[in-house]
């Protein structure tokens, strides 16, 4: 059983602060949903976590139990056990899937063994033979690449996953499998989970155990799955920019929360 | 003008009286000309100021040469140790076919085909070719033949202070088709020069895949030319592979003569240390509905340098052209160094040419990505690294040749540090 821990996390890009302090607890087996308007540092959050260059934290803590991940490079907090499904998957020419697996700190020396997994991953969740042999997320249809994504986190087997808007990009059909594979992987081993979304869709098939409202750089509120489906019916507006009436109309094109690095 | 390269040196190397004549004929317009300057446009960045003619001579000394680096058996072989030839070996089935592959002076064509292709693409280096090369080497495929597998030539040189002046003919025939693969290497620490020419004519329909692979030596100047002529409906795929070389340069003319002509040209270099690869390249569109499309990657590493420069050329009939021309480079290090010209000459309206260029460091986003999956900084720089060669890797006609290649590049970026990102620096 472990804990991945977001204490006071504070960070901001080119001077502009974009989280202002999250708090945050995830468990083994358990899915935690951060639900928030778009351009409100969500995907900052899931960022910063994972050691994206370009942002400075500027306070507090992630931790897996006791390590630190904010003093390790990104490629240490993966092999500690972090997963980040991007948004928008980077398109890497010329690297197949089989090289990034087998160069990852996360798998073991053994090609075989790498190779099963990987044939295994695909099949489970219907992604075709011949994507595999493909340069990463080249040429790939955004759902082509969620579903690349979901295999690596199968293969890779991660002890807490951030999910960055993985709905995003995906028909109905592709998303039930996705997010029913990655409750799997909760009930299976035991995989923590931080998604990050703007829409409920995703927890038709991923089942929520705390749901968080993720507004002006911070959880605003929290609760039980009931609250996926109230911010469903009645929106973000209670925590969209409370004081918009009042400012000047150019401000509200110039959205403080956006995220500048996408 | 250098004694060692004086017309009398010339007339003093074997061959039919024919080629003599050919060779002094050469080597008195040398004496005519001067030898180009950073101030001529087509050396511009060029280290052609260090080149001191005078401390070489024709090399002389004979060596072991190397053997092909193919995966599969090829169709013949020609290995040639400081430009002659000391080994042939032709598949039956080629000699069945009418193939030739041998000494151009053996073929009744031979004195005919020399410098067919090349004459008016000449510098001052191809002349020194015409006056010095000892042993050219012809393969003439005829009309409708088809060759399968690659026929391979070898080149080595050594011997310091020697230059070495390879010469190679293809002739492929109307409806024919040949893959040709032409290896250089020289012994490192020997300062040799080397300035083989490559004539390379494609007959009507005819379709032809060149590769040429550099592994030349750390102290080697490679001045190369290679000329191609391309007929109606004919389609040539010529690549370079550029590993070695102090200072390794590649002209490449490819010329459109015929309507319907294409060709796909493509390079991959990779330079580190003190390298200086030079790259010039011309797509001349003489005729209409032809199409080229050019694609050079390459890498700098340490304190070397490239230089990419390309001209798209479309002639005055070269009506329905699509020409285009890309060229990327990957610097590693602050002190490496790629420069990127591409240029546009047309003469034409109704066109479709493109260029692109781009100097750039390892991607931070695809680095990211990488390392986020648990690999290594380290070990995702060098993936990006090679899969960058490896598009062109995947688009060379000698599909054979392309492990051979793929272990070269890794040769290539072991000997990187990659160091300051890695597993030292991150506990």
């Amino acid at each position: 059983m472990s804990e991945l821990i977001i204490e006071g996390l504070c960070a901001s890009v080119e001077g502009k602060e974009i989280l202002k302090g999250v708090d945050l607890v995830v468990k083994s087996g358990e899915v935690a949903a951060v639900m928030g308007p778009n351009g409100s540092g969500k995907s900052t959050l899931s960022h910063v976590i994972a050691g994206r260059p370009g942002y400075e934290v500027t306070g507090g803590s992630v931790r897996i139990d006791d390590l630190e991940l904010l003093d390790l490079p990104t490629w240490k907090r993966a092999e500690a056990g972090l997963f980040l499904a991007m948004q928008y998957p980077t398109e890497v020419p010329g690297v197949a899937l089989r090289d990034l697996l087998r160069a990852s700190a996360r798998t073991s020396d053994d090609p075989e063994e790498i190779e099963s997994r990987m044939q295994a991953e695909a099949e489970r969740i219907g992604f075709g033979a011949q994507f595999l042999e493909r340069p990463l997320n080249v040429d790939l249809s955004g759902g082509e690449k969620k579903r690349n994504e979901t295999l690596q986190l199968g293969v890779l087997r991660p002890a807490f996953a951030i999910l960055d808007e993985l709905d995003s990009g995906l028909d109905v059909d592709a998303l039930r499998i996705v997010s029913a594979r990655i409750e799997q992987a909760t009930e299976e081993d035991g995989l923590g989970v931080l998604a990050i979304t703007h829409y409920s869709r995703l927890f038709d098939e991923l089942r929520p155990d705390t749901v968080h409202v993720f507004a002006d750089g911070r959880i605003r509120e929290s609760g039980g799955p009931r609250l996926a489906t109230e911010l469903e019916e009645t929106g973000y507006e209670r925590w969209v920019q409370p004081a918009a009436a009042t400012k000047p109309s150019p401000a509200l094109s110039d959205d403080p929360f956006a995220d500048p690095l996408g | 003008m250098s004694s060692t390269f004086s017309p009398d040196a010339a007339r003093a190397i074997d061959g039919p009286s024919w080629l003599v004549d050919r060779r002094v004929a050469a080597a008195e317009a040398l004496s005519e000309r001067a030898v180009p300057t950073v101030a001529d446009e087509e050396w511009r960045y060029s280290p052609i100021a260090e080149l001191d003619l005078d401390t070489f001579a024709p090399s002389t000394t004979f060596g072991d040469a190397p053997m092909a680096r193919l995966d599969v058996e090829p169709a013949a072989t020609v290995r040639c140790v400081n430009g002659k030839v000391v080994s042939i070996e032709v598949d039956a089935l080629l000699v069945e076919q009418g193939v030739f592959v041998g000494l151009l002076v053996d073929h009744a064509d031979g004195e005919a085909v020399l410098g067919s292709v090349s004459a008016d693409a000449g510098d001052y280096f191809t002349e020194l070719n015409d006056a010095f090369t000892p042993h050219p080497v012809f393969i003439n495929v005829p009309n409708g033949v088809t060759v399968d597998r690659p026929i391979v030539i070898t080149h080595h040189a050594a011997g310091d202070h020697g230059a070495t002046f390879s010469r190679l003919v293809v002739r492929v025939g109307k409806n024919a088709q040949a893959t040709v693969l032409d290896q250089y290497s020289s012994d490192d620490g020997d300062v040799v020069l080397a300035c083989p020419v490559v004539e390379l004519d494609v007959a009507q329909a005819g379709r032809l895949g060149y590769l040429n692979i550099q592994e030349l030596g750390d102290s080697t100047w490679q001045i190369a030319s290679q000329v191609a002529r391309v007929e109606r409906d004919a389609t040539i795929s010529a690549g370079t592979a550029a590993f070695g070389g102090a200072y390794a340069r590649s002209r490449a003319d490819t010329r459109l003569v015929g309507r319907g002509a294409h060709g796909d040209l493509q390079a991959l270099y990779f330079g580190d240390e003190g390298q200086t690869l030079d790259f010039r390249t011309y797509q001349d569109h003489v005729a209409p509905d032809t199409t080229s499309n050019l694609l050079y990657k390459g890498v700098v590493a340490g304190k070397s340098r490239s230089i990419y420069t390309g001209l798209i050329r479309v002639r005055p009939d070269a009506r329905g052209t699509n020409a285009y021309q890309t060229n990327r480079n990957l610097k590693l290090g602050d002190d490496a160094w790629a420069e990127s010209v591409p240029n546009l000459e047309i003469e034409n309206n109704d066109v479709k040419c493109s260029h692109a260029s781009t100097v750039s460091p390892v991607d931070d986003d695809q680095r990211f990505y990488l390392e986020s999956r648990g690999v290594p900084t380290g070990e995702a720089e060098r993936l990006i690294v090679a899969g960058f060669l490896d598009e062109v890797v995947t688009e060379l006609a000698v599909p054979s040749a392309a492990q051979g290649l793929r272990r070269s590049v890794a040769v290539k970026l072991a000997a990187q540090r990659f160091a300051e990102y890695g597993v030292e620096d991150s506990a």
